[in-house]
């Protein structure tokens, strides 16, 4: 019996040794694999806490996309950071810095700490009103109705974070397609990779949003595991990036937003609330929602790791 | 019966679990990237198709067996391809220096 609580323990410190060990690398490639690893570790400890929807977000978008996005980084900088590193933060500096983040960590256990006990919590009412959709995971019903504005808000933030990278484009390149990828070996691993590995990932990706109606999954991990095969085949040099100023792209990245908000004023219209599904036809507008937003998340995530436009758009 | 299985769980999980020792040990006290790579691949693909083995007759349905043998061929070709490409960018930078 209490093999299981020291399991839990143990993978809690290691998190925590993990998370140190990033912070003190001295070089940005090996703090980013530390990161990752923690990323991955994170992810069993939702799973130990009886998470796994937020567990698949963690490993997915935590670990994996961020984890490339940081690799692509670090690869970028890593020209600069031998001149980089040798600006050092004095003493006075350092101790600032400590101590500010000595006081931050103090202050999130301190509210932590002092929270009511039980914790205040939405989650018997949530549960309560779990029949109003026809869906059987909570938390997609939460995601999806109850709290359906922050999702959507948090699309148009993805869209305009796009946005942001691509405005850091050299003005020739606007509208051009990002960096391409070395050419890699056509009898090489990667490309078998990458021509194995898409159907399987195409439908799994789908299946983790499908299945997310009533166990865990959703739109935002299967959309990453769809942005991930795209980006092996683009890596494996068997497609080339898109111009991010083609038509159709753009429409797939407004999609998801767009169709969010058609629904969410179709409600005001009809229900007489911003994002009020109609009763009976709740699961499939949610389901088109959420077919909508698979797509414009994962051609957003994949386009944030490919950078932002480096060629021009006439070749 | 189900002692039997319980049987085939442990000693496949424990072998299992050898396996993965035997690899991180290797890792971390063979001299070059191949030679790690080596010790890590093997063990890594033995150790965890004898974990996914012993896990098998817990699974409870057919549904999650066959679930537990797809995340195992997964990762062997995830495991596969990615130390094919760290034994390439090894070589490639050990012969340019």
């Amino acid at each position: 019996m209490t093999i299981v609580p020291a399991l839990d323990l143990f993978v809690a410190g290691v998190v925590l040794i993990v998370a140190v060990w990033t912070v003190v690398a001295r070089d940005s490639s090996s703090a980013v694999v530390g990161f990752v690893a923690y990323g991955l570790l994170l992810a069993l400890v939702w799973v130990r806490l009886g998470a796994p929807d937020v567990a698949l977000t963690e490993a997915a978008i935590g670990s994996g996309l961020t984890g490339a996005l940081l690799i692509g980084a670090a690869a970028r900088l890593r020209a600069g950071e031998s001149s980089t590193s040798a600006e050092h933060l004095g003493g006075v500096g350092r101790t600032l810095v400590a101590a500010l983040a000595t006081i931050v960590a103090a202050a999130i256990a301190v509210a932590l700490l002092s929270l009511p006990d039980p914790a205040p919590s939405l989650a018997p009412e949530a549960a309560a009103n779990a029949g109003a959709t026809g869906l059987g995971n909570p938390i997609t019903n939460v995601l999806m109705a109850f709290r359906a504005m922050d999702t959507m808000l948090e699309k148009f933030v993805l869209v305009i974070a796009l946005v942001g990278v691509w405005s850091l484009a050299p003005d020739g390149a606007w509208g051009g397609r990002p960096r391409s990828y070395h050419r890699a070996d056509p009898e090489g691993a990667l490309v078998f990779l990458a021509r194995v590995l898409p159907p399987l990932g195409v439908v799994l990706g789908i299946y983790v949003l499908w299945v997310s109606a009533d166990h865990p999954g959703g739109a935002f991990q299967g959309a990453t595991i769809l942005a991930a095969m795209w980006l092996v085949v683009l890596m494996a040099g068997l497609g080339d990036v898109p111009e991010v100023g083609r038509q159709q792209l753009r429409l797939m990245l407004v999609a998801g937003p767009v169709v969010f908000l058609i629904v969410g004023l179709g409600g005001l219209l009809l229900g007489g609330a911003f994002l009020s599904y109609p009763q009976d036809w709740a699961k499939p507008v949610i389901l088109a929602i959420e077919f909508a937003m698979i797509l414009t998340v994962a051609a957003t995530l994949a386009l944030l790791v490919a950078g932002p436009p480096e060629r021009s758009a006439e070749p | 019966m189900s002692a039997v299985l319980d049987l085939v769980t442990i000693v496949a999980v424990s072998a299992g679990v050898f396996f993965f020792l035997a690899g991180t040990v290797g890792l971390l006290r063979f001299p070059d990237t191949l030679t790690r790579l080596h010790a890590l691949t093997k063990a890594d693909n033995l150790g965890l198709g004898l974990v996914a083995l012993g896990l098998l007759p817990q699974a409870g349905s057919l549904q999650n067996g066959l679930k537990l043998v797809c995340v195992w061929l997964l990762v062997l070709l995830a495991g596969a391809t990615v130390s094919q490409l760290v034994a390439q960018a090894a070589r490639r930078e050990g012969s340019s220096s």
